[in-house]
């Protein structure tokens, strides 16, 4: 393949890792900003995303959509309702402890993911797209005649891979309109910047700490829904999306928005790029040593705030 | 220690009485030389979880089945099987604690059924310490090239080596010379690598572009721009969880200007052909260990296996039409498992003891004919190499189905010894 229709092919593969990267990133850098607990469970959230949208999607009959559209509005509620008790019987009876909620949460993610074993089964299954048209793209050159376009071998997208770019630029430009505009916003940043006073201004911490750690879980849920009609449900699928997810956290900045975001893009089209035109290994490689670096050079990370 | 005067009276009935019942009666044999009514018990490390899971649920149907068929028929000399199942998560090491616990826990007279090449390379090893027979259903190259042990044998399915080398005349011949290969980054898919490599250019073609893959990638497309463009056939075979996604993928990024398309069925194993975005594999080619679909010219002996195991014409369970079988392997569990009953029988096999002579026994089977206990087709057995040698298949997807189109014979997949086992002590 020419460089040119190449890159552009490893743009698109790119941009639909990165915004599936994002929202499952932001997840767990909102638990950390507000909560300042690792969730070393987040993976397995955004895997009981993808399994619940197979259990929701697969009985519906009729057109795909249906039953898509079902799992984009149930299973993140799902996730985020267990997420819920998990805050409420593991993470609040050991106070919230840094250390405690480490071992906790690694607790947590071996009886989610032991469950899905156990009650959804070791088989990767599909969740049909609500459409998916392959889109061939077109690309130019300077010919005899000027400029010619012309369609090469392989560059093409689905229309459910733009959806899944789309949808995420939504999501987020959402989350943004939630943490800047409204009460609930406030009152989570009231809680991120100073926990005591927030608590002496009568706001509720310990229940604004369940809805924060709850509407995490729901970030990497809905991030699943979008990526299983391209990829499967699994039970081991929340491996790499954890993985990622620190490795975004940390360059961006733990607990910063933008920081996660920005993370995600470089990570995300870095991983797309790199291996397509080199190996997807060394993709993995770079983006260790970048976090290795962040943590020399700029332990707060990009866009974080230096830590007194 | 009171039983052992027992045991001599009953060795001498066997060895003077039941010794010409066994040659010409195997039924009669069995029952005259039954020693004590304990089970023989099979160590069956089993892919229950991890990327071989699809594969470990149909070996596990599969090896029931065939335990069901065994014992309704007397057992093997006269004492009923019994099967030891233990997950292996299609991990190397945890396959090694599994052969142990099997040789030291479970008292298990053989291991088998393993499917992994990368777990039974590393199990394999432990069988050899622990001197506990190995009955790999692996299809990899790596029992015949001599790199594990005597304890190791694959008597039930073919190898990589043979199976390429019986394709690449075919894929010469009729879809092209000119070959991109696709295969899994680890021992399996290398084999597929070198021995397809030679053996297309034995047939005067080239591999124009290697492209491997991590057997966990869970997303494809970044892999294909890596295809030459004057690719002539694209040639793939894929392993894991994500086959539908690698293969969706595939048909996304050619859309309709594709090369021919041979693949290897693993890339489809246990996966709906009718599932949504799988259209462009019409008119596509296959290599099929077993047709998954039954065929025109079905034989008695497919028709007795599917019943056996509960896969309807279609290749997918009688009970779920959507739970589709991985039909072009699993045959190999049902096989080996009466060639360990034919090798028990064989060596009057009693108890661990007698492990040597079992796999002597097996070491001396050369033909097995096409039968209820062979129905996949006719084997030949190499007790030098440990590795039987049988037909293959070529299949076309045609109106969603795989229709078999050409069925090699078994001198096509033969290639010359590469160790001797039987050299190597116990």
């Amino acid at each position: 393949m020419d460089f040119g229709p190449h890159l552009l092919l490893a743009i698109l593969e790119g941009a639909v890792g990165a915004a599936v990267l994002a929202l499952t990133a932001l997840g767990l850098s909102l638990v950390f900003g507000v909560m300042r607990v690792v969730n070393v469970a987040h993976g397995e959230f955004f895997m009981l995303g993808a399994v619940v949208a197979w259990f929701i999607a697969s009985p519906i009959a009729g057109h795909p959509a249906i039953g898509f559209v079902a799992a984009l509005a149930l299973a993140p509620l799902v996730a985020g309702a267990i997420a819920v008790v998990v805050d409420r019987f593991v993470l609040k009876e050991v106070e919230y402890d840094p250390e405690a909620t480490i071992v906790g949460t690694i607790g947590v993610l071996y009886i989610i993911q032991q469950s899905a074993l156990m009650i959804y089964g070791p088989e990767a299954r599909p969740v049909e797209p609500p459409f998916n048209h392959r889109i061939a793209l077109p690309w130019f050159e300077w010919g005899e005649t000027g400029l010619e376009f012309y369609y090469p071998w392989g560059l093409s997208t689905t229309s459910y891979k733009l959806f899944v770019i789309v949808a995420a630029i939504g999501i987020l430009l959402a989350f943004w309109v939630i943490m800047s505009r409204t009460r609930l916003g406030l009152i989570m940043r009231a809680t991120q910047l100073d926990r005591e006073t927030a608590l002496a201004f009568g706001i509720p911490v310990q229940r604004v700490y369940s809805i924060v750690f709850g509407f995490g879980a729901a970030l990497a849920a809905l991030a699943a829904v979008l990526i299983v009609p391209i990829q499967q449900a699994h039970y081991l699928m929340g491996h790499d999306p954890l993985l990622l997810s620190f490795i975004v956290v940390i360059i961006g900045g733990l607990g910063s928005v933008r920081g996660t975001v920005v993370a995600a893009l470089l990570i995300g089209m870095s991983d797309g790029i790199i291996s397509v035109f080199l190996s997807p290994t060394l993709s993995k490689i770079l983006a260790t040593l970048l976090v290795a670096l962040v943590l020399v050079f700029r332990p707060q990370g990009l866009y974080g705030k230096k830590m007194a | 220690m009171s039983k052992l005067p027992k045991t001599s009276r009953r060795s001498l009935i066997k060895s003077v009485g039941a010794g010409a019942l066994l040659a010409s009666s195997p039924l009669v044999g069995r029952f005259a030389s039954a020693q004590s009514g304990a089970p023989i018990k099979i160590g069956f490390q089993q892919h229950s979880t991890g990327i071989g899971a699809a594969y470990g649920r149909w070996y596990g149907r599969t090896t029931e089945a065939a335990v069901k068929a065994i014992n309704d028929a007397g057992g093997i000399n006269g004492r009923p099987v019994e099967i030891v199942a233990e997950d292996d998560g299609t991990d190397p090491k945890r396959g090694a604690e599994v052969v142990e616990k099997f040789a030291n826990q479970h008292n298990c007279d053989v291991a088998f059924g393993t499917l992994f090449s990368h777990v039974v390379i590393g199990s394999a090893p432990s069988a050899g310490e622990q001197k506990i027979p190995y009955f790999v259903v692996s299809e990899g190259h790596h029992v015949a090239s001599g790199g594990l042990n005597r304890y190791t044998l694959q008597p039930g399915i073919t190898d990589v080596k043979s199976q390429v080398q019986a394709m690449a005349p075919y894929v010469a011949d009729n879809l092209g010379k000119k070959v991109t290969m696709i295969f899994p980054d680890f021992a399996f898919g290398h084999d597929h690598r070198d021995f397809f490599t030679a053996a297309i250019e034995a047939q005067g073609g080239e591999v124009l572009e290697h492209i491997a893959v991590p057997p966990s990638e869970t997303s494809f497309t970044k892999y294909f721009p890596k295809i030459p463009r004057d690719t002539e056939v694209l040639y793939h075979v894929m392993v894991g969880p994500a086959v539908l996604t690698f293969v969706k993928e595939l048909g996304e990024f050619f859309g309709p200007s594709s090369p021919a398309i041979f693949g290897f069925i693993d890339s489809l194993e246990a996966v709906d052909l009718a599932s949504p975005g799988l259209e462009f594999l019409e008119g596509t080619y296959f290599w099929e260990g077993n047709p998954r679909y039954a065929q025109a010219d079905q034989t008695s002996h497919d028709k007795n296996f599917r019943a056996a195991v509960g896969v309807d014409e279609n290749g997918a369970s009688v009970s779920d039409p959507k739970d589709v079988s991985t039909y072009a392997h699993m045959f190999g569990c049902w096989e080996t498992l009466h060639i360990i009953k034919a090798g028990m029988e064989a060596s009057g096999y009693q108890g661990p003891a007698d492990r040597q002579k079992l796999i002597e026994a097996v070491e001396a089977m050369t033909d097995m004919p096409e039968s209820d206990a062979h129905p996949q087709g006719p084997k030949v057995f190499n007790g030098k190499t440990h590795q039987v040698f049988g037909v293959q298949y070529i299949s076309r997807v045609e109106n969603g189905r795989l229709v078999k189109v050409h069925t090699t014979s078994i001198e096509d997949t033969l290639y010359p010894d590469e160790t001797d086992y039987t050299t190597q002590s116990f």
